[in-house]
């Protein structure tokens, strides 16, 4: 089992010299990175906030997407967020993509470090979606071995994000809080709190999402989600939310975001924004109102930081 | 086995004149290229087409769901559409689509 | 295949997976049992919603790849064809862009496709197109690096090929034909003859060239690893009017190579 600080996603350093500056993203608001907003990035003034790429889209051996991320790590902290570990699944790890994802770590210096509470490979077909498990004492135990692996792999700790989910399983035995939570335990891991996933998810299943932010281990978050969804209807015809990542972040999410930063603290926090993608300042304008609640807690929360 | 020699002179010829002229053989630009072969170039050799690494940089993961549906069958296998009826091939083999009579 | 190599640290938990994605590619099969909405209700449209996401997405994958051939034959004929090829052929990596290899071949099968016998040669070019977008950095070969060459060694020199040098010959003018739709320029009219391409990559900008006859042929060799002199042999058994320092000044404005070196070659070197 990884070695890993429980609250930390920093990596366990050797090296003394550093490729990249440390730039440390604590109480920031970032938004995923689009290659097409590079140029708008590097045009406006300040360097705040932070940026978060998929990590497999930067796994050809060189090439343009190289040169883009390294110009924005120069300036930028970055999170490098997976999305085809297939933690989630029966199956043992493809020991060739632990391979690349450590080499991406080591090259970039990211700041945060994250995979999904999903799956996506079956024997040898790569789905290319966030596949859903049930929650049982089996997928518990295997998912842990398998986040144990990808820790070790890359030594340091990872981020686990709770999922979206339109269907449950039958032989669900565990609530997903508990499953999560009992991961974060076993294994070290922090966790990855996407609060439109859980909008979705208490949407989808008819439970309470508040309820759900209340037995979510917050002290193990070290980064926030937050994204548009869009909105079909399910066999009887209610309300079923597709988590599209589509448009601007929902009034209800950013609600549900205000409790749990104030609850929380100032956990960073990035907007996901992947179809339909739209001009850097729109995109930038969600992040800042994302900074705005942020920096309001970080306020609050200063007099006694200055008094203690 | 090739028959034809090569000669010191010959290559020698050769190199001095590519590196005096290959400056002016740089990649055209997605317009000046379409320039080219629209003007009915008689050579067009050379002619290099770039400038297209912003909008065709190849597909990317994704960890969304999406909004559009179309996971059904296969209701379009034949529509009409596209450049191919006005891309004019000599002896007739332009590119417009048919119908076929039989299913596939 | 992995799984056979490895022997589980624990036992396995019920396959949930297998069941789960078989009917993901089938849109005619049951939605499985194990999974329900809340409270018992029903499933399907809900099952359908991850169906929707993995087709969708993989044919907007396809799409990416190939924006030629979607121009070339529209929207909806290239997502009907794509949705054929998704369901036959879905990737066997989570790298997207290693994706659709075997796509222009499923192009040469698609019955509906067949009026178009140049089309999967322009999807061909597509892939190397985005191959070299992707391969290794390497510096591109300086033309002063051939100038320093004493000339009575130059045939024995071999080229080291730039990681994103791919190299394409069609029996149709695919290489028009893809420069004529890869971006939303005029189509027109096309002389039919074969068509050799050199795609490169220089100063992080892929490049795709129509060789002159002769060309591949030179290339070829040289990219095979034969010295210089062997080479220019061949490209003129193949084509006597081959244009030698044509070819040359090109290869070396594309970046084709990265290197020279100077290896002992027999050859007739007169």
């Amino acid at each position: 089992m990884a070695k890993v600080d429980m609250t930390s996603n920093n990596p366990m350093k050797t090296e003394t010299t550093l490729r990249f500056p440390t730039i440390s993203l604590s109480g920031q608001a970032g938004t995923s990175f689009k290659p097409e907003h590079l140029a708008a990035i590097f045009t406006q003034s300040g360097r705040h906030g932070f940026f978060e790429v998929h990590a497999e889209n930067y796994m050809g051996a060189g090439g343009p997407p190289h040169r883009a991320l390294e110009r924005v790590r120069r300036d930028y902290p970055i999170s490098l967020h997976g999305v085809c570990m297939s933690l989630g699944g029966p199956q043992p790890l493809d020991k060739d993509h632990l391979g690349r994802f450590k080499n991406l770590v080591d090259r970039y210096e990211p700041a945060l470090v994250s995979e999904h509470l999903a799956w996506s490979t079956h024997v040898n077909t790569y789905l290319n979606d966030l596949l859903p498990l049930p929650y049982t004492a089996a997928t518990l135990a295997h998912v842990c071995d398998h986040v144990d692996e990808m820790q070790d792999a890359i030594g340091r700790p990872i981020l686990l994000e709770n999922p979206s989910t339109y269907v449950l399983f039958a032989d669900s035995s565990m609530s997903e809080t508990a499953f999560i939570g009992e991961v974060s335990r076993r294994t070290g891991c922090g966790l990855l709190l996407d609060i439109n996933n859980v909008f979705v998810s208490a949407t989808n299943h008819g439970f309470s999402a508040l309820d759900y932010l209340t037995d979510f281990p917050l002290s193990g978050v070290g980064e926030i989600h937050l994204a548009g969804h869009a909105e079909q209807e399910d066999d009887e015809g209610d309300r079923l939310l597709i988590d599209s990542h589509d448009g601007p972040v929902a009034d209800a999410v950013w609600r549900l975001y205000e409790i749990v930063i104030a609850r929380g603290g100032s956990i960073p926090t990035l907007i996901e924004w992947d179809s339909q993608i739209p001009d850097w300042p729109v995109l930038r304008a969600e992040a800042l109102a994302a900074q705005a609640i942020l920096d309001r807690q970080a306020n609050r929360r200063e007099p006694s930081h200055a008094l203690g | 086995m090739l028959r034809t020699s090569v000669t010191t002179v010959l290559l020698a010829g050769a190199i001095t004149s590519a590196l005096a002229t290959f400056a002016s053989a740089a990649p055209l630009t997605k317009a000046e290229a379409n320039a080219a072969m629209a003007a009915h170039k008689e050579k067009c050799y050379g002619v290099a087409l770039k400038g297209q690494n912003d909008c065709a940089a190849g597909p990317g993961t994704t960890c969304q769901g999406t909004s559009v549906k179309d996971f059904q069958g296969n209701s379009w296998k034949f529509v009409q559409g596209g450049t191919c009826a006005s891309l004019e091939l000599p002896g007739g083999r332009h590119g417009s689509l048919t119908p076929l009579d039989r299913d596939i | 295949m992995r799984s056979a190599e490895i022997l589980p640290l624990r036992p396995q938990p019920p396959d949930f997976a297998g069941p789960f994605s078989a009917a993901l590619l089938s849109p005619d099969a049951a939605t499985p049992a194990q999974v329900t909405g809340p409270h018992g209700k029903r499933a399907d449209k809900r099952y359908n919603v991850y169906r929707n996401n993995v087709t969708v997405s993989l044919i907007a994958a396809l799409a990416s790849v190939y924006p030629a051939v979607e121009r070339i034959t529209g929207t909806d004929f290239f997502r009907a064809m794509a949705r054929f090829h998704v369901r036959e052929t879905p990737p066997a990596s989570p790298l997207l862009f290693e994706y659709g290899r075997d796509f222009p071949d499923f192009v040469d099968s698609y019955d509906y496709a067949a009026d178009m016998p140049w089309l999967s040669d322009v999807a061909r070019v597509e892939r190397l197109w985005l191959d070299s977008y992707h391969a290794a950095d390497a510096p591109a070969l300086r033309p002063e690096a051939l100038s320093a060459v004493p000339p009575e060694t130059l045939g024995l020199l071999t080229f080291k090929p730039h990681p994103a040098t791919r190299l394409f010959s069609s029996t149709h003018p695919a290489v028009t034909i893809f420069a004529m739709n890869r971006g939303a320029g005029p189509v027109g009219r096309v002389d039919d003859r074969p068509e050799d391409g050199l795609i490169t990559r220089i100063d992080d900008e892929v490049t795709v060239r129509l060789l002159a006859p002769g060309d591949a042929t030179f290339l070829s060799a040289l990219l095979d690893g034969q010295c210089l002199a062997t080479a220019v042999a061949a490209a003129f058994e193949t084509e006597p009017a081959f244009d030698l320092p044509g070819a040359i000044g090109e290869m070396i404005a594309a970046g084709a190579f990265s290197h020279i070196e100077m290896e002992s070659c027999h050859v007739e070197h007169v």
